[in-house]
């Protein structure tokens, strides 16, 4: 007989009280995806599986004010099959989209993704650069958190026991705005990323860039931005210097590991790689 | 007697519904796992955590006292085996080494190697019982490289290897398990004689099989000792004979059934599982399942060496090759039996080479203990032979095809390991290759062509089918070869072949070992060829007793029936003017001409036609990341006489695209702590659909004239190829020769950069 | 914890089981349903064998926990077929022999089955990434994507 037990609360609070409540280590879960893995193979023994799903307002995706409200299980799939998102997020919905198989995108959710804290999870460096916020809920209340602030190291986030993330905001995009994920694996699926880059791009009438934001996965212990890559881009037409100086900021803010997925020097060099190819889709989606 | 004009056939060479086809889309077919006995426990491993170390003790009380745990077993309880030489598997077999490599006796030897096992009655209590067992452990230093195993110093795995076929014999034991030697010829004169000369060094990773079903088995024993094995393998008389001798049991104490096998390409020769599960159910009096899981099966089971590959070749201008020598080190894992033997006596096969010299040696290391994989050592050592003649074909400013044509194996060609060949295919390949339309495509930027060729010997050996003409005229065969890809719908074909019938008219089954003749196990490219030959000369000689019974019936000498379409028919006008009797009509009548109408052959099939194949491979690399990607791929191979057209295509796909693996992303990765840090399927990378492009497969029929279809075997030689092919077309396409597999993009990368 | 009671649908009939919490979907289908013809290969979703369709999108049964099998709608391959008449894909994998071992083949008809409920007209391309997931070793994927894209434009009546 297990000694593990199983929730599916109905409500935030009906949640927040379980998690405050329970005995021994509570692992939350979205989709799942990472979780059952993890308790298959005896790296988590948690006391208590808290299904989230049944929360009102997880599942599912709502168009508010222009920009968009994703509830922190709705399966990836979802997302992909989602026009608005298609339209405004392209980047986001790429990224997404790269998360496991098919069977997994059925399944696995942003906020799986983003707490599992893994510093390779495709979606993250896509939020990040759509300057995506959290809003996380917990014994204290709700409070929203820029996706950047959530994952502090490997397997570790900002969460405080008790705490979960309830949906996901995206701001209205600006007019001629778009952005753009890319991430390097050795075959073309079914890989983890060995670099990911997000790129997110508004310009002006001329095609000049006037914001910018660039972040980077798998290139250190979290995903990273690279404010000096955003700052090369902008005023830029993205031409040839602008993107040299990307490449260059990419490759100085990476602080990799060498392992089974690729090497350090590696890393490094295709950080800046993905950068540049993510910028000029981006650029392009955006009317540039 | 042979069937070998094409146009004379009517069922060989068609396109039939595989007979147990709707079993396996319906997810109806038992396979090792799906099987269950009523009472049955839950058996597991425990594995160890040091890649080489003493065991001081092992105390399993604590795990034998928890609830629910029925049975615990250690070396203790399997016979101490004496070192003994076999030949039961794909290659040769010490017993001792099996035993301690499935259950480790005084050292582990490797990270996973199995040290104690338990029996429970759910897996949570199993689980829980490994870790109650108490294993002492003294760590010893370890060995993983090929080369720093061979060197002076190096961690000994095992205190009583001394190296055999080295002069002087060593008085000092080491990890060098074994050295040989093929040569014809004098290769040191003959090189002095060469105008152009190329060396290379080229290296390959140990690749894992990768069958996506894990090793499982159910095993019962009973208080009379009688044991029954359910069990996946490429052989159940194998796993009955490895388990008695493990077991210390007769042959006929034990009854193993073969269930559905989910893919094996080698790594299902051997046992694991099956004599752990025997003892832990003697023990228990219950009967005991195991199953593997993905990491278990990646940590202990398999794969196949990786190798470093010294090649030299000499030519004369005109692209004659004058002299040819490699040298190779195969990595054997915990114990010796690296496939370096078939290296070496494969890797020049495809050339008419008077002065050649192959060296290997098989080497031990602290890794699991190598199994065959498809077509074992040649795909390691034809990446070296095969990427050194793309560099003189390079080198002497010749088309590739051309050089090989040069210089190709004919008929009468004396091979480096021995026989003179006959009713080859080789130039046939070559041949079409050079006309294939894909030959001579455009090529974009950044993209490259490779061509390499490859030899397998293919084998027959010793298999039994038998055909049993029903009371309705439906007909039965049963063989002893377990069907990894197909192979019941060749039997089934190439007896309706004989007995003139429809082939859905005839249902193909496994026997097990009490219900068949001895059938040596699926390997080797064997089945079609051995357990073919069994089947037709049961058909018939079923064909020759329906011809006496039709004489019967009719009242006429045996000799003045024939047998047509399926039918007795008179011989001649003299025979009498009877209506033809089919089969059926036969069959109804049989126990009143006689009775059942059966036939049992067993055969050792020798003459197994050796196989050919030339692939043609184009790539794309992008430059700033390093990956690369396979355009279209083209593998032209002599298969004999194809029985089953779309499953001898299947076979050539489906080794193209493992070797396609092989060259571009699958390796063991070892950690600085000796253990292998990616076993699953997120980072051991096989294909998946998106990496492959269709292959197109060419099939060349060059009939054996030795089985009775002209069949060669099929399933290895498409594997051979592939690995240079890539590397070939990736040097087309950059440049860049990329001797060291795999060519993993972050090694392309570094490449680019280092250029 | 003692084992928790789940009512379901599984290929179409009314389905309940006992589950403990961390029993996943393929644990309850294989050894307490006995519909052993989805597999495992892995456990960890990196194989396909074990495809279902849940609530029509497929998933790996082996990353689903049996307990969130309640009040869901799920397929296995042993509802693919309708009593004696195989799916077109079934019959499409059979006629271009897209299986040697057959191991892989639940997974990947089921999943296959999934895509054209959804997209009945695939490209090559779309195909291959569809079934990414659905890990096979013997057939290099040729036969398999070739009876793929003959189920479809059969199913479209093309």
């Amino acid at each position: 007989m297990s000694s593990l037990s199983y929730a599916a609360p109905t409500s935030v609070n009906e949640a927040v009280g379980i998690l405050a409540g329970a005995q021994g280590l509570a692992k939350i879960m979205s989709g799942g995806t990472d979780l059952l893995v993890q308790l298959r193979s005896g790296r988590t023994k948690p006391d208590i599986i808290v299904d989230t799903k049944k929360i009102p307002g997880i599942m599912g995706i709502k168009e508010v004010d222009g920009g968009f409200v994703i509830g922190a299980a709705t399966p990836c799939s979802v997302i992909g099959e989602h026009a608005g998102m298609n339209a405004a997020y392209p980047g986001v919905v790429e990224a997404s989209g790269l998360i496991g198989s098919t069977q997994v995108q059925g399944r696995c959710s942003l906020a799986g993704n983003l707490c599992n804290a893994s510093p390779a999870a495709d979606s993250v460096p896509a939020m990040i650069a759509a300057r995506a916020t959290a809003i996380v809920v917990g014994p204290g209340g709700q409070r929203a958190v820029p996706v950047e602030q959530i994952v502090t190291g490997p397997g570790r986030t900002s969460l405080a026991k008790g705490e979960f993330i309830l949906e996901f905001h995206l701001p209205k995009p600006a007019p001629r705005s778009s952005d753009a994920y890319l991430r390097f694996i050795p075959r073309t699926e079914m890989d983890i990323a060995v670099v990911g880059a997000g790129v997110s791009l508004t310009l002006d009438a001329s095609g000049v860039i006037t914001d910018a934001r660039v972040a980077l996965g798998a290139v250190a212990p979290t995903q990273v931005l690279v404010p000096e890559g955003a700052k090369a881009l902008i005023g830029s037409k993205l031409d040839d210097a602008a993107l040299a100086k990307l490449d260059a900021a990419a490759r100085a803010v990476c602080n990799p590991i060498s392992d089974k997925r690729g090497t350090i020097d590696f890393r490094i060099k295709i950080a800046g790689v993905l950068a540049r190819r993510a910028a000029a889709i981006a650029y392009k989606r955006a009317g540039g | 007697m042979t069937y070998l004009n094409k146009a004379d056939l009517k069922v060989v060479g068609t396109r039939p519904i595989r007979p147990d086809g709707v079993d396996k889309v319906t997810g109806r077919a038992v396979f090792g796992a799906d099987q269950a006995l009523p009472g049955m426990l839950v058996g597991k491993l425990l594995r160890s955590p040091h890649a080489h170390a003493k065991i001081v003790s092992i105390d399993t009380s604590k795990a034998l006292a928890l609830k629910g745990v029925k049975a615990v077993v250690t070396s203790a309880d399997f016979p101490d085996i004496a070192s003994e030489e076999a030949f039961v598997g794909e290659g040769p077999m010490n017993f001792r080494d099996l035993s301690r490599n499935v259950m480790a006796r005084g050292k582990v030897l490797y990270h996973g190697h199995a040290v104690a096992a338990v029996a429970a009655t759910t897996s949570e209590i199993a689980d829980a019982a490994l870790a109650l067992i108490d294993v002492k452990y003294d760590v010893l230093p370890f060995v993983i490289d090929v080369e720093e195993a061979m060197k002076p110093g190096a961690p000994v795995l095992h205190n009583d290897l001394f190296t055999q076929g080295a002069t002087p014999q060593p008085t000092e034991p080491s990890n060098v398990a074994k050295r040989v030697q093929f040569a014809l010829g004098d290769v040191d004169a003959a090189f002095k004689t060469a105008d152009v000369i190329v060396e290379g060094r080229y290296t390959t990773e140990p690749v894992h099989q990768a069958y996506i079903e894990p090793h499982a088995c159910v095993v019962s024993v009973g208080a009379d000792g009688q044991a029954i094995i359910y069990s996946s393998s490429q052989g159940h008389f194998m796993v009955r004979a490895y388990c008695a001798k493990l077991l210390g049991m007769e042959l006929s104490d034990i009854r193993a059934m073969p269930s559905e096998i989910g893919g094996g390409f080698g790594g299902k020769t051997l046992v694991y599982l099956e004599p752990v599960a025997m003892a832990l159910s003697k023990h228990s009096g219950r009967p005991v399942k195991m199953v593997m899981t993905r990491e278990d099966v990646f940590r202990a089971t398999g794969p196949t060496s990786g190798g470093v590959i010294e090649v030299k070749l000499g030519a004369r201008k005109d692209g004659t090759i004058v002299a040819a020598e490699a040298i190779l080190k195969f990595q054997a894992g915990a114990f010796p039996g690296s496939p370096v033997q078939p290296g070496c006596m494969t890797c020049f096969a495809m050339y008419d080479l008077k002065d050649v010299r192959i060296i290997g040696y098989d080497v031990v290391s602290n890794r699991p203990k190598v199994a065959a994989y498809r077509a074992p050592g040649a795909p390691i050592s034809t990446f070296g032979t095969e990427s050194a003649m793309d560099e003189l074909a390079r080198k002497l400013g010749m088309d590739p095809i051309e050089l090989r044509l040069k210089n190709a194996a004919k008929d009468g060609t004396k091979a480096a390991y021995g026989p003179t060949l006959q009713n080859i295919g080789y130039i046939p390949t070559l041949e079409a290759a050079k006309a294939h339309p894909h030959y001579s495509a455009p090529l974009g930027p950044n993209q490259g062509r490779g061509v390499a060729s490859g030899f397998w010997f293919n084998i027959g050996g010793e298999s039994s089918g038998s055909v049993h003409v029903n009371e309705d005229g439906s007909v039965s065969i049963v063989t002893g070869s377990p069907d990894i890809g197909g192979s019941r719908a060749s039997m089934a074909m190439m007896c309706a072949e004989v007995l003139g019938i429809p082939v859905d008219k005839v249902r193909p089954v496994v026997g097990d070992t009490a219900t068949i003749g001895f059938t040596h196990l699926t390997g080797g490219s064997r089945v079609t060829f051995a357990t073919g030959m069994a089947v037709t000369q049961a058909a018939e000689k079923v064909r020759d007793e329906l011809k006496v019974r039709a004489a019967k019936i009719w009242d006429i000498p045996p000799d003045a029936v024939d047998w047509k379409d399926g039918m007795a028919v008179p011989a001649g006008a003299n025979a009498g003017g009877f209506e033809p009797l089919s089969l059926a009509d036969i069959a109804i009548k049989a126990a009143k001409t006689g009775g059942p109408i059966i036939s049992e052959v067993s055969v050792n099939a020798q003459g197994a036609g050796p196989g050919y194949a030339t692939h043609i491979c184009d790539i794309e690399v992008d430059p700033e990341t390093g990956h690369t990607t396979v355009l279209r791929y083209t593998a032209i191979q002599d298969v004999g006489r194809a029985i089953h057209p779309s499953y001898v295509e299947g076979q050539i796909q489906g080794g193209a695209a493992q070797g396609i693996g092989w060259a571009l992303n699958e390796e063991y990765i070892y950690n600085a702590k000796g253990e292998l840090d990616n076993p699953g399927f997120l980072d051991y990378r096989v294909p998946v659909a998106s990496d492959m492009p269709m292959i197109e497969a060419v099939m060349i029929e060059v009939p054996n004239p030795r089985h009775p279809f002209g069949a060669k075997g099929v399933g290895e030689v498409p594997i051979v190829p592939p690995l240079a092919a890539v590397a070939n077309a990736v040097r087309s396409a950059t440049g860049m020769r990329m001797a060291d597999l795999p060519i993993s993009p972050p090694k392309l990368r570094a490449a680019f950069d280092a250029r | 914890m003692s084992k928790i009671h789940v009512t379901t649908t599984i290929n179409g009939e009314p389905a309940e089981f006992l589950t403990e919490p961390q029993m996943s979907l393929l644990d309850i289908l294989r050894d307490e349903m006995h519909l052993t013809g989805s597999k495992e290969g892995c456990g960890s979703g990196d194989c396909g064998a074990c495809s279902v369709i849940m609530d029509g999108r497929v998933v790996c049964s082996c990353l689903v926990l049996g307990v969130e099998a309640e009040g869901k709608d799920i397929t296995t391959i042993e509802g693919i077929a309708t009593g004696e008449d195989l799916h077109p894909v079934q019959r499409k994998f059979l006629e271009h022999a897209a299986l040697q071992c057959g191991f892989c083949t639940p997974g990947l008809i089921v999943a296959t089955k999934a895509l054209l409920d959804r997209n009945p007209d695939p490209t090559e391309t779309e195909a291959r990434y569809w079934l990414a997931g659905n890990l096979c070793r013997c057939t290099g994927y040729d036969k398999i994507i070739r009876a793929v894209m003959d189920a479809a434009a059969e199913m479209r009546g093309a």
